[in-house]
């Protein structure tokens, strides 16, 4: 009886584990997933747990005579589609229409399904975003067509040197370089006309706005470890960024 | 300015960084409606007042109410409502502007454009979290008055 007791926790646990870890992978705030995580622990009969999110790993510790189990958070990307697939499976678990087994199962499923949009989608939305932005930030229509192929360069730069090497800091720097040579070349040819509203068009898709939101809420909410932490990588970022247009702009 | 084309710029940026964020499918429309009001707020506050400082916060504050309502609505997390909204908000020209000037030794500009990229970023910070506190508090209060008559129609 114990040791059906016993498997029923573990497989609780890695249910928990499991969840925490695919909404810290897809860029949920830490306090989200922290609240998550205590919740389904609640709903499992274990008052006492505790569980501490940071963005590199997530412990958690189901109460006093349980061992503490940690997860390693290997990868950051964002995919907010799997936070919310991961909060509906967490609701239904509280809620009692899930048992742990379904709710492990689904989140297994979630784990390894793919639902990104396809990579050319992603490609159009960036030059799309572009485009839409050199207009809003006052840049002239003669640019729209190069900042539309420009943002869309970028973009795919990014995400290639980012598949092969997971070096974050590395592959913005790339991208905005090249963004910035190719709109220096655009302007200084004669095709298109103001090259500061070019330039910032043609990066914002790779703008760290999502790191720099969660940095803020989780400071606010008391999440100082990784609210600094993100903090840092929003900086590092933006850095990059800087970086690879300051080299293009002092030739 | 052009208020229609701006409503429809924003929008669709707002809705294609749903897009590169990956939001589910059926929220991408609201994406852009939250990216768009908080544009427009941004814009309408700035043409009135001209600070950017003061309009980042109207807009980031706009936003993440409209971002709070429909994550109430559509039962999800309010991440996936209120970063597509944020990004218009992001003070991109200043922060290339003060890098422009440091690469051309004008460090007092740079510093000038840098504090005032600092300054938005602040501004939309605090719009985002004194939103969400109010929305709290408001909902809280709601939730406790639906208990008390709840309670009062048990007895």
């Amino acid at each position: 009886m114990t040791q059906i007791g016993e498997t029923r926790r573990e497989l609780a646990l890695d249910c928990f584990l499991l969840a925490g870890r695919i909404m810290m992978e897809s860029g949920a705030e830490t306090y989200r997933v922290e609240d998550t995580m205590i919740r389904m622990a609640v709903s499992q009969n274990m008052v006492n747990s505790h569980c501490f999110v940071t963005p590199t790993g997530i412990m958690f510790s189901p109460s006093e005579e349980l061992a503490t189990r940690f997860v390693r958070i290997n990868n950051r990307s964002t995919d907010l589609e799997r936070v919310a697939l991961v909060n509906s499976v967490s609701r239904k678990l509280v809620a009692g229409e899930y048992t742990v087994q379904q709710a492990y199962d689904e989140l297994l499923i979630i784990d390894q399904t793919n639902y990104r949009f396809n990579i050319w989608l992603q490609i159009l939305a960036a030059s799309v975003a572009s485009g839409c932005f050199l207009i809003l930030l006052g840049g002239s229509w003669i640019d729209l067509p190069f900042a539309f192929v420009f943002g869309g360069i970028g973009f795919i730069i990014v995400e290639t040197i980012l598949e092969e090497t997971r070096v974050k800091i590395f592959a913005e720097f790339i991208g905005s370089f090249v963004v910035g040579i190719l709109a220096s070349i655009a302007v200084y040819t004669g095709f298109a006309t103001d090259l500061d509203t070019l330039i910032i068009g043609s990066i914002m898709p790779l703008v760290p706005g999502l790191l720099i939101t969660n940095a803020v809420r989780d400071l606010m909410a008391g999440h100082f470890v990784s609210g600094l932490s993100k903090g840092a990588e929003a900086f590092l970022t933006a850095f990059a960024i800087g970086a690879g247009i300051a080299v293009v702009l002092s030739f | 300015m052009n208020w229609p084309l701006e409503a429809f710029l924003s929008f669709l940026a707002a809705g294609a960084f749903g897009v590169i964020f990956n939001t589910p499918r059926r929220t991408l429309i609201s994406c852009g409606l939250v990216g768009m009001s908080g544009w427009l707020i941004y814009r309408t506050f700035f043409l009135v007042f001209e600070d950017s400082v003061q309009a980042s916060f109207a807009g980031a504050f706009v936003v993440s109410i409209v971002a709070h309502l429909l994550a109430k609505k559509f039962r999800m997390p309010m991440i996936i409502f209120s970063i597509a909204g944020i990004i218009p908000l992001v003070p991109g020209s200043k922060a290339y502007n003060a890098m422009r000037n440091i690469v051309e030794h004008n460090y007092l500009e740079a510093i000038a454009f840098a504090s005032e990229a600092l300054m938005i970023s602040g501004a939309v910070a605090m719009g985002l979290v004194f939103a969400e506190v109010l929305m709290q508090l408001f909902f809280k209060r709601q939730a406790k008055r639906i208990q008390r008559k709840m309670g009062l129609t048990q007895e």
